[in-house]
């Protein structure tokens, strides 16, 4: 059993996810953040790796992952640092990325290292089913990491309960047809979380995209058993605050 | 001449050449999309070939092509240009296309295919503007909304397209993001897509993207060789060319005039790349020398990166060939062999498109002029046809040919 379905087993309420981006404000600053972020009662810590070419991210996301690169941050550094992430870090760790890099990287090499260092699960938004199915589902079972798929509210029943089937872990229901970071008004989907939630699926459902505030984290949360924060928690890193601080005002601002 | 309905429903796919139903040439295709433009894709994947096969669809379509695009277009044998490599060289005239490329056969289709899906708002990316003006030249005509999104870096260097796109009644917006330039732009244009999926059709303008459409772009430029092989029967009475060359960035020129050939092993397929700088000068944009299989753009392909799997900002004095990957149908025919993959750098294709000025009285893009230099790599034999596909005019490119001139007149003749 991975710590993320350990988390679920003990928590279906509530359950906050933050992404950070590593290497993000500084090179270094990977560790600290995630450890602010578990000392202030983050959940679990979605990981980003940073890449040339986002397309399901939006500006804030896009810009701390271009400082990042920036910064020199790469896959085998990022696995140099997470070297010592356990057990100081005890909460979930996933890490989120794009395919190109984890091809190069090599798949198997990565998975492997991944699992090694600790970390939990994987989500790959550009990851397609079948490619999954064929290539990739074999590989990531053998190193026992979760690999949590995203369903959006134009996911059609059916597909969403093969979605469900193929994910492990939890499923990511994206708020509204957007990238990260947008300022669509999430309490227009609560008929769209109340029917995720009616559909008894086998995962538990976290909610991403567009949470910013408690209001949007409480909406969320009222149909499913979570949400997720990305952009709002980014920008609050990038405010000149260190980032104990900045991490501290800004999840008391949510929980 | 075969008709474009058999054309369209010609099954390309069985002798390998065109995808398997996931979208895969080979090892190359696919669709590396996020859940949020699935329902489109897999909308476009179930359609795209039942709505062309309409005839409803093909009617207007082909009207198009012929009053308003102005097809067929000449198959012309260049007699000076043959003389100078004491062979027959002949010209897929794609330069005389309304908008001053072949760009506009891809648009065409799209719009009508959109259209037919009940789209409302188009988007599409460009990087010199050929593309963004074809596009928005035939949403003009079509009276939809069409946004264009360009690089900011590419907005400045490209003014006079953009012009064109104002004034045609689209509206530009700079893409600020990565390099600013193409790769960023389909960066762009694809997000904007995720963050507008219902009403939108994006219009992808090379034989790049998510499954279907490598395809579906591959099977609108079809056109051209479509119209070279009955062409080339009427002037000389030989079935098939010894050669096609075409130049690559993404690949829609070469894609098109590639197709009706792909089954004939005696047709040699010659794609070229822009070397840029050189190739191994770290200013260039020769894919399939340069590049290593990833994903980019939604399918996988060869891509230009770096050892940690970012993409690359290539380089080539041609805007239309400056992309870090290649469609993955034309991947698969440089990895299966079937295509023969040259390239030219900036230099000789600078000197290659003041050649053919001069020798036959064709101003072509810069981009066709990557494709004239190869003929000098080529070993051309008397008996040899080749057909060189000229895929747009030089106009767009005349401040870079003014200022190449002004930076060495005597080598240009001038």
């Amino acid at each position: 059993m991975t710590k993320i379905e350990e988390l679920f087993k003990q928590k279906q309420q509530k359950v906050l996810n933050v992404y950070c981006t590593a290497g993000f404000p500084k090179l270094e600053s990977t560790m600290e953040v995630m450890k602010a972020l578990q000392d202030n009662g983050a959940d679990l810590i979605e990981l980003g790796m940073p890449y040339s070419d986002p397309l399901a991210d939006g500006e804030v996301i896009q810009q701390s992952g271009a400082v990042a690169l920036q910064n020199g941050m790469t896959i085998s550094i990022l696995f140099n640092q997470l070297e010592e992430m356990r057990p100081t870090i005890h909460v979930p760790v996933i890490l989120m990325g794009y395919m190109n890099p984890v091809i190069q990287y090599g798949f198997e090499n990565f998975c492997r290292k991944a699992a090694e260092v600790g970390i939990d699960g994987l989500i790959l938004p550009d990851l397609p089913m079948y490619e999954y199915e064929t290539e990739y589902r074999e590989i990531l079972e053998r190193h026992q990491l979760n690999l949590i798929f995203l369903v959006t509210p134009e996911t059609k029943d059916e597909r969403l309960k093969r979605i469900d089937e193929l994910s492990t872990g939890f499923l990511y229901a994206v708020s509204s047809s957007s990238t990260t970071g947008n300022n669509k008004d999430i309490s227009e989907q609560e008929g769209y979380f109340k029917k995720l939630s009616d559909m008894n699926l086998t995962n538990p459902i976290l909610v991403g995209f567009g949470i910013k505030d408690r209001e949007t984290f409480e909406v969320a949360c009222k149909y499913t058993n979570g949400a997720i924060i990305g952009s709002a928690y980014i920008k609050a890193l990038g405010n000149g605050k260190d980032v104990n601080t900045a991490t501290r005002d800004f999840l008391q601002t949510i929980i | 001449m075969t008709t474009v309905e058999e054309t369209i429903l010609s099954p390309i796919g069985k002798e390998g050449v065109g995808p398997n139903e996931f979208g895969y040439y080979g090892k190359f295709g696919g669709a590396y999309i996020p859940e949020m433009l699935h329902p489109n894709v897999e909308q476009l994947k179930t359609r795209y070939l039942e709505i062309m096969a309409e005839p409803s669809f093909q009617k207007e379509y082909q009207e198009l092509l012929r009053d308003y695009v102005g097809r067929p277009t000449p198959l012309f044998f260049a007699q000076r240009l043959s003389k100078q490599f004491n062979s027959k060289i002949y010209l897929k005239r794609e330069d005389l296309c309304h908008t001053g490329a072949h760009k506009i056969n891809n648009t065409i289709g799209q719009i009508l295919l959109a259209q037919k899906l009940g789209k409302k708002r188009i988007i599409a990316e460009t990087g010199a503007g050929q593309h963004g003006v074809a596009t928005a030249t035939v949403c003009a005509l079509k009276g939809m909304e069409c946004v264009v999104y360009m690089g900011e870096v590419d907005i400045e260097r490209q003014a006079p397209n953009v012009a064109r796109m104002k004034m045609l009644g689209a509206t530009v917006v700079p893409a600020k993001s990565g390099s600013r330039t193409l790769k960023d732009a389909t960066n762009e244009a694809i997000r904007a897509w995720i963050n507008e999926p219902v009403h939108t059709h994006y219009i992808i303008g090379s034989v790049v993207g998510p499954h279907p459409y490598p395809d579906m772009v591959a099977r609108f430029q079809s056109v051209i060789s479509e119209e070279m092989r009955w062409q080339l029967k009427e002037k000389t009475g030989a079935e098939l060319p010894n050669q096609v060359v075409a130049c690559v960035g993404g690949g829609s020129n070469a894609a098109g005039a590639f197709y009706h050939f792909i089954n004939e092993p005696a047709v040699r397929l010659i794609a070229v790349e822009a070397a840029g700088h050189g190739i191994n000068s770290g200013m260039s944009a020769a894919t399939t020398q340069l590049g290593r299989a990833g994903v980019l753009h939604g399918s996988k392909s060869l891509v230009m990166q770096t050892e940690d799997g970012q993409v690359i900002e290539p380089h080539s004095i041609s805007a239309g060939l400056d992309y870090p990957g290649i469609g993955p149908m034309h991947a698969h025919l440089f990895d299966c062999g079937r295509g023969t993959f040259l390239s030219v750098t900036d230099e000789d294709s600078l000197t290659a498109a003041f050649e053919l000025a001069k020798l036959e009285g064709i101003i072509p893009a810069l981009e066709s002029a990557h494709a004239f230099s190869a003929l000098k790599q080529m070993d051309l034999k008397e008996d040899d046809v080749t057909i060189v596909c000229l895929s747009g005019r030089g106009d767009k490119d005349l401040a870079t040919y003014m200022r190449s001139m002004e930076q060495a007149p005597a080598l240009k003749g001038v």
